[in-house]
């Protein structure tokens, strides 16, 4: 996304306002302030030229950079306009230049009086009257089209409507049964009727999981050098558990931050602390502790930033913030409610908490307690056995003392008859000991050793305890895990570090403390905590937590986000062209009680999010960017849909919620520049390999190559508005990618399946992966592609035969080679449409 | 912009479609027809429209040494590190200073483990490992006093390719590709390339090394493969000839454009023309890929057997990407981080690489492509003059780049380090100033190429004040 269409929109805007509107400083002037004047005169007190700043009136007065009302008077406007360059502002080497509007917009404001106002989304969002909720989104967009004269194109047709609910609230295509019956629905409560059907489908949180994951950079693997795996899984399903159970979104957000923290943390609460540990770790054998320290303290507070925020706190990492009031010292600060997890700073993690059922916490107690009671017995079994021990004491001694010459001699031989290195390393110092003189632990430790010399004696009882062992262990490595946040029993030291340079530790120590210049909660002097940050973060008083959430909410239905930066609500992101709109969708979040569900009612019940895609190019060229939203916005779909949608096409697709993460096909070798160590891929076979793309391995360093291809993210960092690019390995991927062709492959048998000739089954296809009914051109294409590979494949079988062995499913049996694969070509054609893979 | 209405275009583009055979499908540059607006889909034309400085170099052979190579073992000459070799590190150069696995261990002087020798007309020293390389050092600047803000392989290598430690940003090929476009019709404008060491220390490079970050996903590195597909999913499934995969790609070329005329999204046509270009890399691209068409002779140059997956095959494909117009080239070759035996790794490492940069280097000079193609070898960092076991430890306070080609001066060595090689002290360079020389002559002001993301005009060059290394341009 560039910053352009922004601008495009502002100039375009311009005459107008020169000619109506008074100037307002967040509309009009802080954009050409921040973008052109700030990175020297504003909060950045360490790069600030002339001691002059602009951000604040009071210190612009003081420094007398204008006289209000007086343009004329006013060093500001005067510099814009003078052709010396040393003395034009910007100056030359900046690189900025600004427009003959943007200059006189500077002097009209001035001569207006100077005014500035609060950066928009750092003061509470107030609740514009606008009717009631159902009405209200419609209410607010209608009134701004007026103002701009657009006409808002009509309803999109009911197939569109179908299609367009079932892929953003599912994330699947609807059948084209599920479109009939829609389309012949004519109770006025059709739609809605729908859309409760799908906010009640268990793929719903599948759909709004994606979102959220990539925002909090949930992966399968570390991130550094190695990218080695770690346990984190359950963590996504805990995700999506999250949204199917519309859990308020002030709890999600205090389980996450804090879940360890709560008065009544369970299973659940702690699985979501894992958002604490989803950052990048190494496990690089160079790599130093503290550098590593302070990577996933930055790591953190540029992800609490991205996530709920929107504040890019990354720049002030080494510096205060260019653009907006967020200093070094909150940065740091922000890091210290970080400072208590338990986890160590370089190397491998913990495997991570048991997640269990208390099904399975039960089987695990009865397997633990077999174990006990085998050990048990042996216990008992070996008390019997005492004379038989002492005798075999004599034994080892006499052999220890047969090879006198030294005790390492001694050990040698001792550990040659054992079979357990470890007890006969230890045993022959034992044996020299007297017997009176040696510890509890000595004499279980010799007991053991003398037991392993001879494995004949109490042979059933040992074995038992072997057997019940294993059994556990088993059982117990098959159990999920997931990291987890624990607290540090002593709370790391966060200092303030100059320039941002971990080996530089002259800063002064920061405890945490909240961003200054946002709203502070009460806390009578008492240091904050994770819990207190993650209270905060979602408090009524919070002005940017629920914006920035409905904000991204906002951008999944429609396209783009209200504030089109969904990472940026900041000095430097877009004042929202219709930011009453944010702000009543903010208000009504909080007053329903952090309702998610009730959100994302209210937008896809909307008449705006129901409008058709294609538009007047009048329209198309009044709002090209459709940030008026008189028409819905097409968008191809996101990476894991690209997958699902096909997979669901096919009928290959095993639509099973949750698990441990899958493994689809992938070229050899694409992991060949892995290392420590060395990895093999190897793809899942059954039912993994059709699973959703959700659900696939996400190698930070290495994403699988056909999400990547299609701007998945690597989740290295939050993320919090994909690219959609329209590259050449979109096509190699649709088109080679042995997943796709399989799925084009299972498409074609279903079409073969079905009664009738050749256009009615063409037409059926046709219908199964766009769930509308073919034009005669189009039938006429797919017609051609059938007989012209049928002719290809009937003079070449074994070319059909080669290009039927794609996948692992085996074709059904009794179809002609030569058909099914002359079908595969139609239905990966079908596949592979612009239209197959967007969202209208 | 299009200077054509869109729906001349798409008539334009339909009848290109129409007027074709399923047959005919390869030989036609769709992107010619669909005019500027789907070219730049393709990558064709960049962000510059006009070069603020005269161009120098047309494109970049980036040679990456993955492990950090030592330069005292390499490129820079230290007698009094041979002299000082087994006494304790003097304090007055370590003293305060962070180090990666020796911190806090006892620092012990350890000598060049292999004897320097005189090369080119300067009669420069660097290391006798490398006679081919010394054999065309007077076409080469060899940077001594480079430094680096990294010591650990991952955030040194993100540096070196993105000027910044943070995971996200652009690599310098999509900077590059970004900015000036490319002039492959056929072939990304960034491809990547890898090859592996024979000694075991070959480490991971992150996909991210080439990723786009925030530019768009067009401008990221392609990786060609030596083994299996060249690009990934290249190959038509088994059983598909390239007239059938025509005839679909053809087939849905015509629905594609078909439905555009209702829903009016230029990313139709966009789809079309990608389609298009990756039917058509299906066969450039292998095309690329066998040398076999090469004369003998210059395989016998390079030292390689076509396919072997070798640097020096590399370097050969490196070569013909450059005739073919791909705008940014980057080989990694692995297996340079010596912290133990670092005597038989470089040796090894010389090997495998000495040939092969004088080869890449000859063989463009003699096409008269020398001159508009800028050589970078660079690792991530430099490696310690204190010993680790029988190694060096990472350093990044000292290293040795070199560049060739594109409007460098040949036969200077810019810069130095201390007598013990420690740190870089006259004419001190960062990485920043690296990328600001590379840009500069691809025509490019770096202070002024900036993209804005998450507010900044963020640059490849980042917000340090750095500047191109003027003394090395001629």
């Amino acid at each position: 996304m560039s910053a352009r269409p922004a601008l495009t929109l502002l100039c375009a805007a311009v005459p107008a306002l020169l000619a109506a509107e008074p100037v307002e400083f967040n509309r009009d002037i802080r954009p050409i302030l921040s973008d052109n004047c700030f990175a020297c005169h504003g909060h950045d007190a360490s790069h600030r030229k002339a001691k002059l700043r602009l951000d604040v009136r009071e210190a612009a007065l003081a420094k007398e950079a204008f006289v209000p009302g007086k343009p004329e008077a006013s060093e500001l406007v005067k510099r814009l306009f003078l052709t010396d360059p040393d003395e034009v502002m910007p100056p030359p080497d900046s690189h900025k230049t600004l427009t003959a509007e943007q200059k006189e917009l500077l002097r009209r404001w001035v001569a207006e009086g100077a005014k500035y106002q609060n950066h928009w989304s750092y003061d509470a969002p107030v609740k514009p009257a606008a009717g009631a909720p159902a009405e209200a989104i419609d209410a607010l967009v209608e009134a701004r089209l007026r103002t701009k004269g657009l006409r808002p194109v009509a309803e999109a047709d009911r197939r569109t409507l179908a299609r367009r609910l079932h892929l953003d609230l599912l994330g699947l295509p609807p059948t084209p049964e599920e479109v009939d019956a829609f389309v012949a629905d004519k109770s006025p409560d059709a739609y809605a009727r729908l859309v409760e059907r799908l906010l009640a489908s268990p793929h719903y949180g599948e759909r709004m999981a994606q979102g959220w994951l990539d925002v909090v950079r949930y992966a399968d693997t570390i991130g550094y050098h190695s990218d080695t795996p770690r346990n984190v899984w359950p963590y996504r399903d805990y995700v999506i558990r999250s949204f199917n159970q519309n859990k308020r979104f002030d709890r999600f957000t205090l389980e996450q931050v804090a879940g360890d923290l709560l008065p009544d943390a369970d299973i659940e609460a702690k699985v979501g602390s894992g958002f604490n540990r989803l950052l990048l770790t190494t496990e690089e054998g160079g790599a130093q502790a503290k550098d590593y320290q302070q990577r996933m303290l930055n790591d953190r507070v540029r992800a609490v930033g991205a996530a709920w925020l929107g504040q890019t706190t990354g720049c002030a990492q080494c510096h205060d913030h260019k653009f907006d009031p967020f200093t070094q010292r909150d940065f740091f600060s922000l890091g210290a409610f970080f400072a208590d997890i338990h986890e160590p700073d370089i190397g491998r993690r913990e495997e991570g908490m048991l997640v269990v059922t208390p099904a399975d916490e039960r089987r695990l107690a009865e397997l633990a307690a077999a174990v006990t009671l085998a050990k048990q017995t042996l216990e008992q079994a070996v008390g019997g056995l005492s004379a038989q021990l002492d005798a075999w004491e004599k034994e080892a001694a006499e052999d220890l003392a047969a090879t006198p010459a030294t005790a390492a001699k001694g050990k040698a031989k001792a550990k040659a008859k054992s079979p357990d290195a470890a007890l006969a390393a230890k045993a022959p110092a034992i044996l020299q000991k007297p017997a009176a003189k040696r510890t509890a632990a000595e004499k279980t430790l010799l007991r053991d050793f003398l037991l392993s010399m001879h494995p004949e004696a109490l042979k059933a009882e040992r074995a038992a305890v072997a057997a019940t062992q294993r059994e556990h262990d088993a059982f117990r490595a098959g159990l999920p895990k997931s990291l987890v946040t624990t607290k540090a029993a002593t709370v790391r030291t966060v200092r303030i570090l100059p320039r941002g340079n971990w080996m530089d530790e002259s800063g002064e120590i920061v405890k945490a403390a909240f961003p200054h210049y946002l709203p502070q909660p009460k806390l009578d002097g008492r240091t904050p905590n994770r819990l207190d940050l993650a209270r905060w973060l979602v408090s009524r008083e919070n002005p940017l937590t629920a914006r920035v959430t409905m904000n991204r909410l906002w951008m999944q239905f429609f396209g783009t986000a209200l504030s089109k930066n969904p990472g940026d609500l900041g000095a430097q992101g877009e004042l929202p062209p219709n930011q009453a709109l944010l702000d009543w969708l903010a208000m009504e979040f909080m007053d329903s009680g952090w309702d998610v569900k009730h959100m994302v009612r209210l937008m896809v019940t909307s008449r705006a999010y129901r409008r058709a895609s294609a538009a007047p190019a009048e329209l198309t060229a009044a709002d090209p960017y459709n940030r008026e939203l008189a028409r819905q916005s097409p968008a191809r779909l996101d990476a894991e849909l690209v997958r699902d949608n096909a997979l669901a096409i096919a009928g290959l697709l095993v639509p099973k919620v949750g698990g441990p993460s899958v493994k689809p096909y992938q070229p050899d070798r694409y992991w060949e520049n892995l290392n420590f160590p060395v990895r093999d891929y190897v793809a899942d076979k059954g039912e993994s390999q059709y699973r959703r793309g959700l659900y696939v391995w996400w190698q930070r360093t290495f994403l699988h190559p056909s999400l990547l291809a299609f701007d998945a993210p690597s989740r290295e960092e939050a993320c919090t508005d994909r690219t959609r690019s329209n590259i050449p390995q979109q096509a190699l991927v649709l088109l080679n990618d042995p997943t796709y062709v399989e799925a084009a492959r299972a498409f074609a048998a279903r079409a073969l399946a079905e009664p009738g000739d050749d256009d009615r089954r063409l037409t059926w296809a046709w219908r199964r992966a766009l769930q509308r009914t073919p034009e005669a051109a189009e039938l006429a294409t797919l017609r051609q592609v059938l007989t012209e590979r049928r002719k290809t494949y009937q003079g070449d079988p074994a070319a059909a035969q080669a290009f039927l062995k794609v996948g692992l499913t085996p074709p059904p049996a009794g179809l002609a080679p030569a058909e099914l694969a002359a079908w595969t070509h139609v239905t990966r054609v079908l596949l592979n449409l612009h239209e197959t893979i967007t969202r209208e | 912009m299009s200077p054509l209405p869109p729906e001349l275009q798409a008539a334009l583009t339909r009848r290109a479609f129409l007027g074709r055979t399923t047959q005919g499908v390869g030989g036609l540059a769709l992107a010619s027809l669909l005019g500027p607006s789907a070219l730049a889909a393709s990558g064709a034309t960049g962000a510059l429209s006009r070069l603020p400085l005269p161009q120098k170099a047309k494109r970049v052979i980036w040679l990456s040494m993955a492990g950090g190579p030592s330069h005292l073992e390499t490129f820079d000459p230290k007698p009094k590190l041979t002299a000082m070799h087994g006494q304790p590190m003097p304090e007055s150069f370590t003293k305060g200073q962070q180090l990666a696995q020796l911190q806090g261990q006892k620092l012990t002087c350890f000598g060049p483990q292999h004897k320097f020798a005189k090369f080119g007309r300067n009669q420069t020293e660097i290391c006798e490992l490398f006679p081919q390389i010394g054999s065309v050092l007077d076409d080469i600047c060899l940077i001594r006093s480079m430094t680096t803000d990294a010591i650990n392989h991952d955030p040194a290598h993100m540096f070196m390719n993105t000027g910044s430690q943070i995971a996200g940003r652009p690599s310098m090929g999509s900077w590059v590709t970004y900015g000036l476009g490319t002039e492959a019709t056929d072939l990304p404008g960034f491809v990547v390339l890898t090859s592996l060491g024979k000694g075991g220390q070959n480490q991971p490079i992150a996909a991210r090394q080439w990723s786009s970050g925030f530019l768009p996903s067009k401008h990221q590195g392609v990786q060609l493969r030596s083994k299996g597909d060249p690009v990934l999913y290249l190959s038509n499934p088994p059983g598909v000839s390239r007239d059938a995969q025509g005839g679909d790609v053809d087939a849905i070329a015509k629905l594609n454009l078909h439905r555009e005329r209702f829903v009016a999204d230029p990313e139709v046509a966009t789809r079309v023309a990608q389609y298009e270009m990756a039917f058509k890399m299906q066969a450039s691209v292998p095309q690329l890929m066998d040398v076999k068409g090469e004369d003998p002779k210059t395989l016998e140059l390079y030292g390689c057997q076509p396919g072997d997956g070798s640097f020096a095959s590399n370097c050969l494909l490196a070569r013909r990407l450059a005739e073919r117009g791909v705008r940014f080239i980057q080989l990694y070759h692995k297996d340079w981080d010596h912290h133990g035996g670092v005597k038989d790794g470089v040796a090894f490492k010389a090997a495998e690489i000495d040939r092969a940069c004088m080869a890449l280097i000859t063989d463009l000079k003699r096409r008269g492509m020398l001159d508009s193609t800028l050589i970078v070898w660079a690792g991530e960092f430099g490696r310690t003059p204190m010993s680790q076991g029988n190694g060096r430890d990472h350093h990044n306070k000292a290293m040795t780049v070199w560049m060739a080609g594109g409007g460098i001066r040949g036969g200077l060595v810019h810069g130095s380090t201390d007598e013990l090689g420690y740190a870089a002290v006259d004419k001190v360079a960062t990485v920043h100033d690296l990328h600001a020389t590379m840009l500069h002559q691809l025509g490019i002001a770096h202070d002024a190429f900036s993209v804005k993301f998450q507010g900044l005009d963020a640059k490849l060059t980042g917000v340090e004040p750095c500047k191109p290394i003027k003394e090395i341009i001629a």
